[in-house]
Parts: C-alpha cells; sequence; structure tokens
C-alpha cells in the first residue's frame, strides 16, 4: 500500500461498477419473485370450456353460466329485438363491430351472433369489469330515459349497451361486450369456450 | 432502578434519544386544535396492527371459507365481534384522523419549506394507507368485497400495454379469485404494515429534523435564547404528551361511541352489501366503494368523453391518478409569501373553502348513481378540484397578504 493520494476517479468509477453489478443480481433475484405473482398453472388449466343447454330458453329469456370465472349471458331474442337494431346504429360507438378483439370473426354481423336470435357475450362490462344490468325491456326508465329500446346497463359507472351487446357513444365504456368463442354441439346445447368449426 | 438505567445508558443511548425527541424536543408554544391528529394517526396505526394481530388467529384467506371464518369471529370466537369492529371502525377513523392531519398542512402551509420532503413522506404513507385499506376490503370475501377489488384492479387494464398482463398480475388469475385473495392477505397482513411502520418511522425523524410548524406559519429556530433554545418551543414531554393525553381521552370516547353503538354507521363504515358472500354472476346494484375512497372515485367516473384519440376510460384513470399526484405538488405549487392561512389573502381563502367543498361533493356523489345532473356536478367538482391545484401558482402569488409576526401569538 502506498500513501500516495486516493484517485478519486477510480474509486468512484469502481464503486458504480460495483452497484451496476449488484443491481443486475438483484434484478434476477427479484424475477422468481414477480413471476410466482402471475397466474399459475393450475389457473391457466381452469379456462375449460363450458356446455349450455339451452332447449328451454324462451325468447326473450336470459341465461347465465359461468366460463371462467365470468358470467356468459345467452339471450333469445324476439324478431321484434333484431328488428330494432339497425336503428341504433347512430347512437352506438362501434355499430359495425370493427374491434377486432371484442369477437371472433364469426360474431362481426349486425346480430353479432352466430344465429341471429342467440345472443351470447360476456356479462362484463368493457369499462372496469361490473356485471351491467339486464334492462331488456323497452320503454320509460327512471335512470334511461323515456324511449329506452332495451339493452344492458352498468350501475356502476353508466355505461349503456344495446341488446347485440353493443356500446353507446358518450359513456365511459370504450368497446362493445365481448362475445365469448362458442359454437353449437346440436340445436339445443352451445359450447363456449370453442370456436366455430371451420371458422375461426 | 438508577443503577440499571446506567447500565443500558451505557450501551444503549437511551436518555440521549429521550431527550433529543421529548424532553428537550421544543415544539412552538401555540399549538391549537389541529395539532392532534398527528399524535391520534399514531394511535390507530398501533390500534389496527394489535386487533389485525388478533384477527389473523381466526381468519382463512380463502375463497371458500374466508365470509364464513368473518362470521365465526362475529359469532363463536370469544369478543371477537368487538375485535373486529374495533378494526372495522379504525380503518374509517384512520381516514378521518389522516384527512384532517393533512387539512392541517393545507391551513397552514406545513408542506412548505424546509418541510417539503416531510410532506413527501406523508403523501407516500396516505398512498401505502390507501393500498392497505383497498386489500383489507377484499378479505370478507363480500359481494362488495369482491366487485370492488374486480373494478379497481381493472383500472391497471385500462394501461396501455402492459395493462391487461399488469392486471393477471395483480390478480393471479383471469378474474379476481383464490389467489388474489390469498395475495391480498398477505399484502394487508405484512408487507403493507411493515411498510407503514417504516414510513411513519421516516416521516418522525424527518419531523424532528425541521421540527413542526405552527398555527402562525412562522419558524421558531430563527429566535432562540442564551441558551439556544427556541424562546417560543416548549419542551414536547411533558407539555404535549400531556395535551395529546386530552385528544386520546376524546378521541377515544368517539371511538367507542360508533364502535358500540352503530358499527356500521348506517352503512358508511361497512356497507350492506358486503353482507353478502361474494357472487361471481352478480354485479351488486350499486358499486360503492368505502366513503374515503368516493370522491376519487367520482372523479373517475366523471370522465364521459373520448377525446384525443384516447378513450374515457383511460382519461378517467389517468384523472383519478392525477388527482393524487397533485397533492405530492403542493410544497411548488404555492407561492406565497406567507404559510399560515392567518396571513393569507381572500383568494387563497376562497380558493381553499371552494376546494373543500368540491371535495366533500365528489365524496358525496362517488355514493350515489352516476347519470344525468350528478354527472354534471361531478364533473364540474371535478375541474374545481384541479382548478384549486392548478391555478394556485397564480392565486397565492397575486394574493394580497398581511404580514407575518415576528414571534408566535
Amino acid at each position: 500500500m502506498s500513501n500516495d493520494v486516493v484517485d478519486r476517479s477510480k474509486r468512484r468509477f469502481l464503486t458504480a461498477v460495483t452497484s451496476g453489478v449488484g443491481a443486475v443480481g438483484v434484478v434476477f433475484a427479484a424475477t422468481p419473485f414477480v413471476l410466482s405473482m402471475m397466474p399459475s398453472a393450475r389457473a391457466k388449466a381452469a379456462g375449460a370450456p363450458v356446455e349450455a343447454d339451452i332447449s328451454k330458453l324462451e325468447v326473450g329469456q336470459l341465461l347465465t353460466v359461468e366460463w371462467r370465472g365470468k358470467p356468459v349471458w345467452i339471450l333469445r331474442r324476439s324478431p321484434d329485438m333484431l328488428k330494432a337494431l339497425p336503428n341504433l346504429d347512430k347512437q352506438l360507438a362501434d355499430p359495425a363491430s370493427k374491434v377486432v378483439d371484442q369477437q371472433p370473426t364469426y360474431a362481426q354481423n349486425p346480430t353479432r351472433s352466430v344465429k341471429p336470435e342467440l345472443l351470447v357475450v360476456v356479462g362484463i362490462c368493457t369499462h372496469l369489469g361490473c356485471s351491467p344490468v339486464k334492462k331488456l325491456e323497452p320503454g320509460s326508465d327512471a335512470i334511461l330515459g323515456h324511449d329506452w329500446p332495451g339493452g344492458f346497463f352498468c350501475p356502476c359507472h353508466g355505461s349503456k349497451f344495446d341488446l347485440a351487446g353493443r356500446v353507446y357513444k358518450n359513456v365511459p365504456a370504450p368497446t362493445n361486450l365481448v362475445v365469448p368463442p362458442y359454437s353449437y354441439l346440436s340445436d339445443t346445447r352451445i359450447l363456449i369456450g370453442v370456436d366455430q368449426k371451420g371458422a375461426a | 432502578m438508577q443503577k440499571l438505567l446506567t447500565w443500558v445508558d451505557e450501551r444503549f443511548p437511551l436518555i440521549k434519544v429521550w431527550d433529543e425527541h421529548l424532553a428537550k424536543y421544543y415544539a412552538p408554544k401555540n399549538f391549537n386544535f389541529w395539532y392532534y391528529f398527528g399524535s391520534l394517526a399514531l394511535l390507530v396505526l398501533v390500534m389496527q396492527i394489535v386487533t389485525g394481530i388478533f384477527l389473523t388467529m381466526h381468519y382463512k384467506p380463502d375463497t371458500q371459507l374466508a365470509f364464513a371464518s368473518v362470521e365465526y369471529i362475529m359469532r363463536d370466537v370469544d369478543w371477537g365481534w368487538l375485535i373486529r369492529y374495533m378494526h372495522s371502525t379504525g380503518s374509517s377513523m384512520f381516514f378521518i384522523v389522516v384527512y384532517l392531519h393533512m387539512l392541517r398542512a393545507m391551513l397552514y402551509g406545513s408542506y412548505r419549506g424546509p418541510r417539503e420532503l416531510l410532506w413527501l413522506i406523508g403523501m407516500v404513507i396516505f398512498v401505502a394507507l390507501m393500498a392497505e385499506a383497498f386489500m383489507g376490503y377484499l378479505l370478507p370475501w363480500g359481494n362488495m368485497s369482491y366487485w370492488g377489488a374486480q373494478v379497481i384492479i381493472s383500472l391497471f387494464d385500462a394501461i396501455p400495454g402492459i395493462g391487461p398482463v399488469l392486471a393477471e398480475w395483480i390478480r393471479g388469475d383471469f378474474v379476481v379469485s383464490d389467489a388474489t385473495l390469498n395475495r391480498f392477505f398477505a399484502f394487508h397482513v405484512i408487507a403493507i404494515p411493515l411498510v407503514l411502520v417504516i414510513l411513519v418511522f421516516v416521516h418522525l425523524v424527518a419531523l424532528h429534523k425541521v421540527g413542526s410548524n405552527n398555527p402562525d406559519g412562522i419558524e421558531i429556530k430563527k429566535k432562540k435564547g442564551a441558551d439556544g433554545i427556541p424562546l417560543d418551543g416548549i419542551p414536547f414531554h411533558p407539555y404535549y404528551t400531556v395535551k395529546d393525553i386530552v385528544g386520546v381521552t376524546v378521541f377515544l370516547m368517539v371511538f367507542a361511541a360508533i364502535m358500540f353503538f352503530a358499527p356500521e354507521l348506517g352503512g358508511w363504515f361497512l356497507e350492506h352489501d358486503n353482507f353478502v358472500p361474494a357472487n361471481i354472476l352478480q354485479t351488486p346494484p350499486e358499486i360503492v366503494p368505502l366513503w374515503y375512497f368516493t370522491p376519487y372515485y367520482s372523479i373517475l367516473r366523471a370522465n364521459v368523453w373520448n377525446f384525443l384519440w384516447v378513450d374515457a376510460k383511460i382519461w378517467g384513470v389517468l384523472f383519478m391518478a392525477l388527482s393524487l399526484v397533485v397533492f405530492f405538488l403542493l410544497p411548488w405549487l404555492d407561492r406565497s409569501p406567507v404559510k399560515s392561512i392567518r396571513y393569507r389573502g381572500w383568494m387563497y381563502k376562497t380558493a381553499l373553502a371552494i376546494f373543500i367543498v368540491a371535495f366533500l361533493i365528489l365524496g358525496w356523489l362517488g355514493t350515489q348513481p352516476a347519470a344525468g345532473l350528478n354527472l354534471i356536478v361531478a364533473q364540474i367538482c371535478t375541474l374545481l378540484y384541479f382548478a384549486f391545484f392548478a391555478l394556485m401558482p397564480i392565486y397565492t402569488k397575486y394574493d394580497k397578504t398581511k404580514p407575518e409576526p415576528e414571534r408566535v401569538s
């Protein structure tokens, strides 16, 4: 050891390099802990498809089934309901379902469904994940006004959707309700979570 | 006894710490009512930790068992109802005390130099406290617990790009589930309390470095006697320890009255919808956070326009985050030559009054359905909320202030 003056710039350099290497080590050590908080293998595997029997579903009735921990609505729409859908286009944010992620391609149509009368949507508001309430009947409503055409209303933040799950303009929700992948096993049985054959 | 004290003091700076922080820590002699809330916040923190420890002895962080285990605490555990009500009342009282503590800082300019860092540490404590309260609210696994968590975690979903992955990472699942409940339990009972205790310690260290502000907003350290002690300072102990005991007594009387006679406080401290177990297929008719979050919730809901190619949803989240960020900036937004409201002019007094009213209205509207007139009022109040901060550099600069006194009055 010499008693020469301390080379401060060398000392600063070594301190910086040591800290830098240490920081890299911290990042590597933190990785397993951070990743342990991602959905586990069991959570990923739990997303199995769900079958729904719609033989007893009357016109105007709505059936709720649970798929991946979310409510999925199956609604049998009346001819009147279907006829009214195009009239709303001007009040809607995305009437033609142009946002691709919100539905499979086989549901990217005016009724947002495979069979026009049967609507299948995830009953979770695209705003912040509440489950909207069903206001299927047209008419006067205390919150929604006197000419409500029927649809869904999210009580949390006031978003409105029509009977095809399409979102209205100027509400907090940015996009239409999500149509899950689904297919018909027969005329009365729907499998939610599996794409329509030959489509996808 | 004296020998034992000497023995310890040779090995640990006991007397030194006692003197520096209590017996010879000089605080301004003119503290008033508003100066109770710091020590009360500390008291509630201790109460929450103690009651929390005893609740974890009986609570089960499992979606199948959680709701029933809370009912078990309420019905079958000896004195369990008391410990749980102490904890639930404590959480609301914590926010009341902290909000008043923050208002005190705004009245007397306590966030101004040299106490900027003290204020910033305090704000970090406030944010940590919000996280602590939010995660604790999921644990009873009531329907409001579930849907409240669902909504708040979805806020992160709105962040462009990383949002969806981030939300999955927070939940540990694609929806709020057992994984979420379990990790919120871990955060609520150890991670965040630990952070809170450390931050409170750091807050006190910073406070004792710069010394307390006072209702006159002048520095007592500028006028010292021949002995080096501030002329307007009195030792914290016994003067303020005794004063604080009075505050604690009154506070505990109010606390006990709520805890024994109205622990739900008409749905304000414990929401009615949370007495129903979580139902993942059924949103409560109205998702309402507990009262201490409602002002920010109102701001979130007030944004309903898509503009500048950005969705209303993202604006809502952004403004809600911003409503907290602006508090951090207070020390640098305020350009007034005086600190205390006593010597400020009409502009700041009016602005603060409008802000308090807007904050309270937003808080009320957060508990009401968001449509029609409510929405418009919420939008106006959101505007006023931000105007208070955005215009502060202007109105504090041009405000006509009175001269500060040399000594505290």
